[in-house]
């Protein structure tokens, strides 16, 4: 048996891409674009749009660095297809810091508190919470309410004390405390 | 970790899904992907085409029909979770619902989904198993209802026909003044349980137990019913000893050999210890019917 039997055999009978046109809003831009059905939206928003902010750990679910705010809730980017955001609303963290930088309460509350060393993990958190922040449900700022909360995002640097402290001084600065 | 090759379908209706489903062969159906996108992912799924469900208005409705949850397969968990006829009806539904993973998850994932993925540890399979419900499959030939007993055959098995897509599940509402109660062992917040024991209790007007259904995930190739913790609660008026011997009674279910996360020792422990919980806790909240 030759080396390469088992990876010739598994290549696709058809070499077609197929491929599908979305047209969806980024951060309050309506955007269109010819997308690989394959192509993930956290691949379509690093690579297709450049927003480099939406971090990718483990494209499958578990980390939350992808996290992003689709149709005004939190979801895993890694999780969906492109072609599936035809049509939705999306917000990335790009949107959080006002057009001269000035950073956002949640921003804000991550640099006071230390609330980020390496910031792999930080983009994930800040949607995350940013879309609890405005559904409009209860805040619950115990700490157990908070580490709920952020118990889908993964941080490998902080132990996790300062970012908890970092959602009740924004939840403080938003005046949601 | 990237997803292979594959055709994007979208259904507009469920029987276009249907059809759709018989005419690609290899086809499956996309939910809210959160299972199907990370086997993707991994190549451990290849499907040569999907047929997005997502569209089909129809299928994300919750309704109430004769006291009974109706969930359509474009139901998000986390709609579910929060919908209130839902609660008022089946309590259990939210208690459990709560366990499966995390709110970013729940905001895509669905019920229905889950219940066709049928991992042996997932909780809403175990709480369809509980109170008595069933799904219903559509297929070439029209419709079918599927018993929870039926449907659940091994980990990531149930008896849909592969030319079928499920379009709505229900979840029975609980009897008036019922006990119920649900409780959940897992590593950490979030993950697939380790065990879970999930229970309905209903008393008689002198005060013996008339009912009781218990149900575990997480033990077993699927979820099953603790029938022998059942039969025993039944004509007792759970004292501590009652309690005590049902949670001994609950070991035997476990038939989940050793595995990375548990021991079956380590599972048997936390099936008794959770089954004395649910009982004490639907024993609480119980009325006299
Ligand atoms: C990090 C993480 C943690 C998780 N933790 C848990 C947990 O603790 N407990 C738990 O229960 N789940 C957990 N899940 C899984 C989650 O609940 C999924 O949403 C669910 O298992 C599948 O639902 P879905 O809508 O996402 O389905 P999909 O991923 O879209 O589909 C799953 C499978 O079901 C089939 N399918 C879906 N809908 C239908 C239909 N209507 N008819 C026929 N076939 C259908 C698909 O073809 C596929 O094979 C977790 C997922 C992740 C990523
Ligand atoms: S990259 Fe999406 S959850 Fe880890
Ligand atoms: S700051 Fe490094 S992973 Fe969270």
């Amino acid at each position: 048996m030759s080396r390469h039997e088992h990876l010739e055999r598994s290549i696709p009978s058809t070499s077609a891409d197929p491929k599908a046109e979305v047209t969806l809003t980024v951060n309050g831009v309506s955007v269109t674009r010819e997308v690989s059905t394959r192509m993930l939206l956290s691949d379509f928003i690093r690579h297709g749009l450049r927003l480099t902010g939406t971090h990718v750990g483990c494209e499958h679910g578990v980390c939350g660095a992808c996290t992003v705010m689709i149709d005004g809730r939190a979801a895993r980017s890694c999780l969906t297809f492109a072609v599936q955001a035809d049509g939705a609303d999306i917000r990335t963290i790009e949107s959080e810091a006002e057009e001269d930088g000035t950073l956002s309460a949640l921003q804000q509350a991550f640099q006071e508190c230390h609330g980020l060393q390496c910031g792999y993990c930080t983009p994930g958190m800040i949607m995350n919470i940013r879309a609890h922040f405005d559904s409009g449900e209860e805040l619950d700022l115990s700490d157990e309410g908070i580490r709920e909360l952020i118990s889908g995002n993964l941080c490998r640097c902080t132990g996790y004390a300062n970012i908890v402290k970092a959602v009740r001084r924004a939840a403080e600065l938003a005046g949601k405390a | 970790m990237k997803p292979p090759l594959f055709d994007y379908l979208v259904a507009r209706s469920s029987e276009e899904a249907v059809k759709l489903l018989s005419e690609y062969p290899g086809a499956m159906i996309l939910a809210g992907g959160q299972s199907l996108i990370p086997a993707m992912n991994f190549r451990l799924a290849a499907p040569a085409a999907l047929i997005d469900i997502n569209r089909i208005s129809d299928l994300r409705r919750i309704d109430i029909v004769d006291g009974n949850v109706r969930v359509g397969a474009a139901v998000r968990h986390r709609d579910l979770e929060q919908n209130d006829a839902a609660f008022a009806a089946n309590p259990l539904l939210r208690a459990a619902l709560y366990h499966v993973a995390h709110v970013p998850i729940r905001n895509r994932g669905t019920t229905v989904g889950s219940l066709c993925h049928a991992d042996a540890a997932a909780e809403m399979p175990m709480v369809l198993l509980l109170t008595g419900g069933w799904v219903t499959a559509e297929g070439p030939s029209g419709q079918r209802d599927i018993p929870a007993e039926e449907f659940f055959e091994f980990h990531m098995t149930t008896s849909r026909e592969a030319d079928e897509m499920i379009v709505s599940a229900t979840f029975p509402g609980l009897p008036t003044g019922a006990g119920h109660a649900f409780a959940e062992f897992a590593r950490r917040k979030g993950d697939y349980a380790i065990a879970a024991v999930g229970a309905i209790v209903e008393r008689g007007a002198d005060g013996v137990i008339s009912s009781a259904r218990i149900a575990a995930c997480g033990i077993s190739s699927r979820p099953v019913r603790l029938s022998e913790v059942e039969a025993a609660l039944v004509d007792t008026k759970l004292s501590d000893d009652d309690i005590h011997r049902a949670g001994e009674l609950a070991k035997q279910s476990v038939t989940a050999p050793d595995d990375a996360h548990a021991t079956t020792a380590y599972r048997q422990h936390l099936l008794a210890s959770l089954t004395r919980r649910v009982v004490r806790q639907a024993a609480g909240i119980m009325k006299e019917s």
